[in-house]
């Protein structure tokens, strides 16, 4: 973004950039009302040393703890860590007259940039109202006539493989005759001829989205690596480049390439399981990444290979890439890099003409499509573009696949979605739309205690997981998380079999792109049509 | 479903009458409800064995000369006449049943020049069935025919008059159907070219099975999973070239712990052969007999939630739901009779098409070695 640092507002609540902007008085009220009970309170100071937004203090004269309602984001640490459960956070209650139009929170968005004359920065995925259509599919289950299966008593298979499969298997048929004791015997022996292209098998359909070096905390991936690790899985290192201690799980990694190239070298790509081309992503489709000049310390300029306090800034296109032959010529630059020996990936948001850009992608070359949805989380992204740009991931998966399925060349890549997948539910449907594995981010960032407090691009997390403040990073034991993460994993794939085998399957190829077992309730017909789905109520 | 099925072959190639297997479906009738019920019958037109063989059922006139007018167009029609029938009280609204001995003409071969005869009737047949003009080829292979209706199967054996056919390989279905209503083209045995099947079952993977099948022009107008087994086997067999075997394998992989444990190359050979026909796996409960007229072969899904006994005796193999319906036919002494273990196929063979007997018969694994390039 060529708008960079100086017309962004990173601050939360604004007060460093209206104090910058020289005004007087600003006209923003807090969010969150910060309650602490006098009786609980044992003046421990635990909150004061928890919040890196300076909600509380220690005022020395009064010998108290004080609380700046305006400071606090919500992100609940102090309430967590406090000993004795003094506090509670509730929503700041300001009476602004009621307006379904004019909502307390353009009042003060509008406030915030006339103080600032900044875009407004925020984190995570879009919290928009917008119609969550999975809530609105339902799931089938096997009556009488089929019996379901218990996963408790039955094979119940999830494993996946990811990666470009040939239409046919060939191979050559000898038969040998040889004499028994008083019979001809005869043996057929199968030579096998097709070489099947590279493969990541996935001992359970999900895989842990990109989130880079920087904008996360060396501990969170240290986490995310020894949980793919142990579940036989794989995370992302989204564009910020591999710390070299992780080296070790690279087996389980993916390496993303994406306009910046930050951390791109040989080692990088030649350690990885897979390569992933990162052309866009949910939360912000057609803008680049940013990841300000104080988040770059030491370490972070040596994995990015930039100098240290300079910001980080993608460009929004990949300077090479200005047309499908373009990304051609990287996809095949990266697959001779390589040997031919990885899948390579590329990661789009979910727009308009998805289905049309994806077949375009696989033509390309690419063995695996990964397509983030309007949900998809982000550390940092103008919140107009979070907001307002993109589709709905339920609606891309449906049209991508039917998309390559008519063209006849969905065998040639796998289906990655991703973009706010919440549960093991929402994962079932989307195979069933016809992914082959879904990508979770937030969801496992939440796993090892974020809040979804949206401040990531302030760099004070303070669950120690988007922030690279030493302080701060000491608060995510990698290995406590790594469990939390594994138990995440665990429990969603023991869900995922519960639900197949009350479907009457026990392998996971029947349930992708097994649009029969699902139903539309409460959609249009429109969404039921693109869903390619049936509605409640409308039998086989 | 419920259901009923049962197959004969003798593997000697000796034919036999269609009572035998009369007898032994309607052993099993209380697996069926009346609402449909089939045979197919192989070698029983011995006089026209090389040409293509179809059984159609009509809905009237006009949908029988608008066919009749069609196959003029492709083929040459040795023979045709109607599938003779007599009345039996319990089967009623017949729609008129007629055959036809076809050969493919030369000029439409030049024409299709890249495909083969037998792509050449796939197509008419998909295209006559794809039409849903009152008309429905229920069987379109060489010295074969499919015989079937609305009714329990053992009225419909007697209103065809089997009893008059011989042929050396039968199958039989007797229907107790959930998902599609009584329709004479939607009972048992479905059939394309050679092959028949015959299927007690559900298929909870239908959905995907039926849009990767579209993937490869097939049209499953009927909606039922039945006929997309059919297709997969067309498919596998005769389009991908796999052997019986190797197909049934798509259609019920071993589970992955156990191609973990096999020797190498029968590992890279089976996990090749499902990563890449995953979609045409078939799960849920089944029982499946299919024939293509070489051989027979029985088998149930992978956890085996629906039955199939087999069982030997002298030429002759047999396949059924239930033993009873088999001892009914044939006295059975001990050690005939084996219960196909899961993942396991039970094949009876035409020995003269295949040298040796299938000693693999109770042992699916055996008999094949794999190796690699
Ligand atoms: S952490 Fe709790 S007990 Fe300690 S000072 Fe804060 S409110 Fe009081
Ligand atoms: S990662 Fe941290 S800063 Fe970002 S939403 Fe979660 S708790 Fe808040």
């Amino acid at each position: 973004m060529e708008s960079s640092a100086s017309v962004l507002c990173k601050s939360s609540v604004s007060v460093q950039c209206i104090r910058k902007a020289n005004m007087k008085k600003s006209l923003l009220f807090p969010d969150f009302t910060v309650t602490r009970d006098p009786d609980k309170c044992i003046q421990c100071e635990v909150c004061v040393r928890q919040c890196a937004f300076d909600a509380h203090s220690f005022d020395k004269e009064a010998n108290k703890i004080e609380t700046d309602n305006s400071k606090c984001v919500s992100c609940l640490r102090c309430a967590t860590m406090c000993p004795t459960g003094a506090i509670t956070v509730s929503e700041h209650q300001q009476n602004i007259k009621k307006n379904k139009n004019w909502t307390e929170k353009q009042l003060k968005e509008l406030y915030k940039q006339s103080e600032t004359g900044g875009i407004l920065l925020t984190g995570m995925g879009t919290d928009k109202d917008y119609k969550i259509i999975w809530d609105h599919i339902l799931l089938d289950a096997a009556q009488v006539t089929n019996p379901s299966i218990d996963p408790l008593r039955e094979p119940m298979e999830l494993r996946t493989y990811l990666g470009a499969k040939p239409d046919r298997i060939e191979f050559r048929v000898q038969s040998s005759e040889f004499r028994g004791q008083n019979k001809k015997l005869r043996t057929t022996n199968y030579e096998l001829q097709t070489k099947l292209p590279p493969q990541l098998k996935l001992e359970t359909p999900i895989l842990f989205s990109a989130m880079s070096y920087g904008a996360i905390s060396l501990n969170t991936m240290r986490a995310l690596a020894r949980a793919a690790d142990e579940c036989g899985i794989f995370y992302n290192t989204g564009e910020g480049g591999l710390p070299k201690e992780l080296y070790k799980y690279g087996k389980n990694t993916i390496v993303q390439v994406a306009s910046g190239r930050f951390g791109v070298d040989s080692d990088y790509l030649d350690v990885a399981a897979a390569v992933e081309i990162k052309v866009g992503q949910g939360a912000k489709p057609g803008i680049g990444g940013h990841l300000p000049g104080e988040k770059v310390t030491e370490e972070i300029s040596q994995t990015r290979m930039i100098p240290t306090g300079t910001d980080a800034l993608s460009p929004a296109p990949h300077h090479d890439i200005y047309s499908i032959e373009d990304l051609s010529q990287l996809i095949y630059s990266i697959k001779e890099a390589t040997g031919y020996k990885k899948p390579l990936s590329v990661k789009v948001a979910a727009v308009h003409n998805i289905a049309a850009i994806a077949s375009g992608i696989v033509r390309a070359g690419a063995d695996i499509v990964a397509i983030d949805g309007l949900r998809g989380g982000t550390g940092a992204a103008p919140t107009r573009i979070r907001d307002n740009v993109g589709i709905p991931i339920e609606l891309a998966i449906s049209a991508v696949d039917s998309r390559l399925r008519e063209e006849g060349i969905r065998n040639r890549a796998s289906i990655i979605a991703a973009g706010g997948f919440r549960n093991s539910a929402d994962v079932v449907k989307a195979i069933a739309l016809g992914a082959d594995a879904v990508y979770i981010g937030t969801a496992a960032l939440v796993a090892m205690g974020c809040h979804l407090c949206q401040k990531c691009y302030t760099g004070k997390c303070n669950w120690g997981i988007a922030t690279q403040d030493p302080y701060l990073v000491k608060r995510l034991n990698p290995e406590i998380a790594a469990r939390r993460l594994v138990n995440l994993i665990k429990a969603w794939s023991h869900e995922i079999k519960e639900i197949m085998g009350g479907m009457g399957i026990n392998a996971v190829e029947s349930l992708r792109g097994n649009r029969l077992r699902l139903r539309g309730f409460d959609l249009h017909e429109n969404e039921l049509k693109i869903l390619d789905i049936k509605p409640a109520g409308e039998s086989m | 479903m419920g259901c009923s099925i049962a197959g004969i072959i003798d593997e000697k190639g000796n034919r036999f009458s269609g009572e035998k297997i009369i007898c032994a479906i309607k052993k099993m009738y209380l697996r069926a409800n009346g609402l449909g019920g089939g045979f197919a019958g192989y070698g029983i037109y011995p006089e026209n064995s090389d040409d293509f063989c179809f059984h159609i059922i009509y809905n009237d006139e006009k949908s029988r000369e608008n066919t009749e007018s069609y196959l003029k167009h492709d083929f040459e029609i040795v023979k045709e006449e109607p599938i003779p029938t007599r009345t039996v009280k319990a089967i009623v609204n017949r729609p008129l049943l007629f055959r036809y001995f076809l050969r493919v003409k030369d000029e439409i071969k030049k024409q299709f020049y890249e495909m083969t005869e037998e792509d050449i009737v796939m197509r008419s047949v998909m295209k006559i069935n794809g039409a849903q003009a009152g008309a429905f080829v229920i069987s379109s292979g060489k010295n074969m025919g499919i015989f079937k209706g609305v009714g329990y199967a053992a009225d419909i054996g007697k209103f065809y008059k089997l009893e008059e056919y011989s042929g050396y390989c039968w199958i039989a279905h007797d229907r107790f159907p959930t998902n599609t209503p009584g329709w004479w083209g939607g009972a048992h045995p479905f059939g394309l070219l050679n092959f028949s099947i015959v299927h007690n079952g559900e298929i909870s993977s239908y959905g995907i099975n039926k849009r990767y099948l579209e993937e490869f022009g097939y049209r499953l107008t009927l909606h039922t999973d039945s006929e997309a087994i059919l297709y997969l086997f067309d498919l596998l067999l005769r389009k991908h070239k796999l052997p019986m075997s190797l197909a049934h394998k798509v259609l019920c992989p071993p589970l992955w712990s156990e191609i973990e444990k096999m020797p190498e190359d029968e590992r890279k050979f089976y996990e090749t052969l499902r990563i890449i026909y995953g979609s045409a796996l078939i799960n849920g409960p089944s029982a499946i007999i299919v024939s293509d007229g070489k051989m027979m072969f029985g088998f149930t899904d992978r956890l085996k939630l629906r039955p199939l006994v087999a069982a030997r005796n002298g030429s002759k193999f047999y396949l059924a739901s239930e033993e009873c319906a088999i001892q009914e036919i044939c006295p059975l002494k001990k050690g005939d009779v084996f219960f196909p273990k899961v993942g396991e196929p039970a094949i009876g063979k035409l020995r003269n098409t295949e040298q040796t007997r299938n000693k693999g018969t109770r042992n699916g694994h055996g008999k094949f070695r794999f190796s690699s390039v």
